[in-house]
């Protein structure tokens, strides 16, 4: 528990808390920006440099930017507003909170929690290569199938269909 | 507290962020934000048990994050697709007006 | 310089509508977004501020910051033009980004290493008296073609700068901008600029090392300043020299040239990789570049019959 881990969660606990309450939805993704950008930040602080990494590419270049431009295309920005919560909103509040309680309470009456390793392990990017194409090279296979059939999928769903053209 | 025990406690609550805001918010594409936070924190716990887990050579949690970032890259794209179809029927993200399946 | 330290004694506005906290912080997002690239670019032999396993990740990683930072200046002005010049500046970054990534992977397929050290090493080697450059192999050179266009669309630059075309949105997503904070996106763009163009270098052009062994005298850093300085001049030239793309025309050649090209010259890296060195290499792999290039130009030309142009508009 140091103080870096500290300023950090309280970084990522503040832009998540923030995107899921403001009301304006631009503003929502962009706090969400450093929510993701602190999640980032502590996947470095766990030495996993690469997912880090990867964590800013993906989600601050291509999710954060998706979410704004389907935004901007719902007209959602504010320009005509509306309640930001839904009419039973204590109820999913009330579930979070009781899901939240549960889980702290598995995890601090659990005795494995106290043993950890304390020496962190250096991965190199060679590793991570080499254990995507030996040992985990069909799910490596699958996803890329899934991204591709993502990626047609979007675009069949997206495009604006024949009898709809003025 | 061990940094262990920190950073899974840490994890359960931006879950539990992401969990309010999938069920509470009406704005469809803030619902799948609440999603993605949430897939995000299990992340976090991968990441985490690699770390202080007892065998980090392994690399179990490490890959596991990459797979599952992938899929919620997937995951965002078809969705925000699937709300622009539905916003071009109805005119509408809310997901309170979203009451009819007749298209 | 002069025009710098004068924009800092300008007034600076703010529209009445605008997101003010949004409003400012997009420039200094900006700034910081495209300072944090050059950590990992090695200027001269041993001459890098942080030599990171995965470097060129971290590279990329920076430089998706800019786009938000784009789309924060376009949206909070509460301005139409700016907000379309957002748009079309982040639809052409996001765009863009795929060859620039793509065309850059050959050069880590080759190395076998993300970082940027390691990459400069590979190149710093002489084969009798001539470099080790990858723009001297046939996929080295469509490689550093390809991601030379891509930067400079990247860098928002003509003839890509449509997101600032001034006879249609004025002057782009910075349109509301004033005094220090438009300077301050000035400098962003030239930074990015710089940026990419050492990038290329670092990749393609053997980094700090000499061309041939026997100018190994003259010390590395300015072997690397020499060569940024012909990349930002051509960027100059080449912007004087071009007129600006149609949007159809800029998305076309992103998603129906460049991107099939990049993946057809990672194809050729592996050939390259799995032959035997010597000159049937060499002309193997410029065939196989040559002709893919040729059939591509020409299938795209002859889509393009004359017909009546329809429009579409946005809904």
């Amino acid at each position: 528990m140091t103080a870096l881990f500290l300023i950090l969660a309280a970084m990522t606990i503040a832009g998540t808390a923030a995107a899921m309450s403001l009301r304006n939805a631009i503003h929502c993704i962009l706090a969400l920006t450093v929510g993701l950008v602190g999640f980032a930040l502590l996947f470095l602080q766990l030495n996993a440099q690469f997912v880090g990494f990867t964590q800013v590419l993906v989600y601050v270049g291509a999710v954060a930017i998706l979410a704004v431009f389907a935004i901007m295309m719902t007209r959602g920005d504010g320009s005509h507003p509306q309640p930001a919560f839904s009419k039973t909103w204590f109820v999913g509040g009330g579930i979070a909170a009781v899901v939240f309680a549960v889980l702290a309470w598995a995890i601090l009456s659990h005795p494995a929690m106290g043993q950890v390793a304390t020496e962190p392990a250096e991965i190199t990017v060679n590793q991570i290569g080499d254990a995507l194409m030996h040992r985990y090279v069909v799910p490596m296979e699958i996803m890329g199938l899934l991204l591709t059939a993502a990626l047609i999928g979007a675009v069949v769903l997206a495009m604006p269909g024949k009898q709809e053209q003025p | 507290m061990s940094p262990l025990t920190g950073c899974i406690l840490l994890s359960a609550l931006l879950f539990s962020i992401g969990l309010a805001g999938a069920l509470t918010r009406r704005n469809a594409i803030l619902v799948l934000i609440g999603i993605e936070l949430m897939l995000n924190a299990a992340n976090l716990n991968f990441i985490a048990f690699w770390r202080y887990g007892p065998n980090p050579a392994a690399l179990t949690g490490i890959m596991f994050t990459i797979f599952s970032i992938s899929i919620a890259a997937a995951e965002a794209a078809v969705g925000l697709g699937l709300i622009l179809a539905i916003y071009r029927h109805q005119k509408t993200t809310d997901l309170d007006e979203m009451n009819s399946m007749k298209g | 310089m002069a025009d710098g330290i004068k924009s800092l004694t300008k007034e600076d506005l703010v529209p009445r509508n605008a997101d003010h906290i949004v409003h400012f912080v997009a420039p200094v997002v900006m700034v910081i977004a495209s300072f944090l690239g050059y950590a990992v670019l090695p200027i001269g032999r041993n001459m890098i501020l942080a030599n990171l396993n995965s470097g060129l990740l971290y590279f990329f990683a920076a430089g998706s910051m800019v786009e938000l930072a784009v789309f924060m200046a376009g949206w909070s002005s509460r301005s139409k033009y700016s907000l379309l010049g957002a748009m079309r500046a982040v639809a052409q970054m996001i765009s863009y980004e795929i060859p620039l990534v793509l065309a850059s992977v050959v050069v880590i397929m080759a190395v076998g290493s993300l970082s940027t050290v390691d990459i400069v090493n590979a190149q710093a080697t002489y084969n009798h008296t001539l470099a080790h450059w990858f723009v001297f192999t046939p996929w080295g050179l469509t490689g550093f073609l390809l991601f030379m266009v891509a930067a400079c669309a990247e860098s928002n630059r003509s003839p890509f700068d449509l997101p600032e075309g001034e006879s249609e949105i004025i002057a782009g997503y910075f349109i509301e901008y004033s005094g220090f904070k438009f300077a301050l996106f000035f400098l962003a763009e030239y930074l990015g600029m710089i940026a990419t163009s050492a990038l290329a270098i670092t990749l393609f052009l053997g980094g700090w090392s000499a061309p041939f062994s026997f100018l190994g005298f003259i010390p590395s850093w300015a072997w690397f300043f020499g060569k940024l300085l012909v990349i930002i001049c051509t960027f100059i030239w080449v912007r004087g020299t071009f007129p600006r793309l149609r949007m159809d025309q800029l998305m076309g050649l992103a998603w129906k040239f460049m991107l099939p090209m990049t993946l057809w010259n990672l194809i050729v890296v592996g050939v390259w990789h799995f032959m035997a060195v010597g000159v049937v290499r060499w002309l193997v792999c410029a065939a196989m570049i040559v002709i893919p290039w040729m059939l591509l130009s020409r299938g795209l030309r002859q889509e393009k019959k004359l017909q009546v142009r329809t429009y579409r508009f946005a809904e």
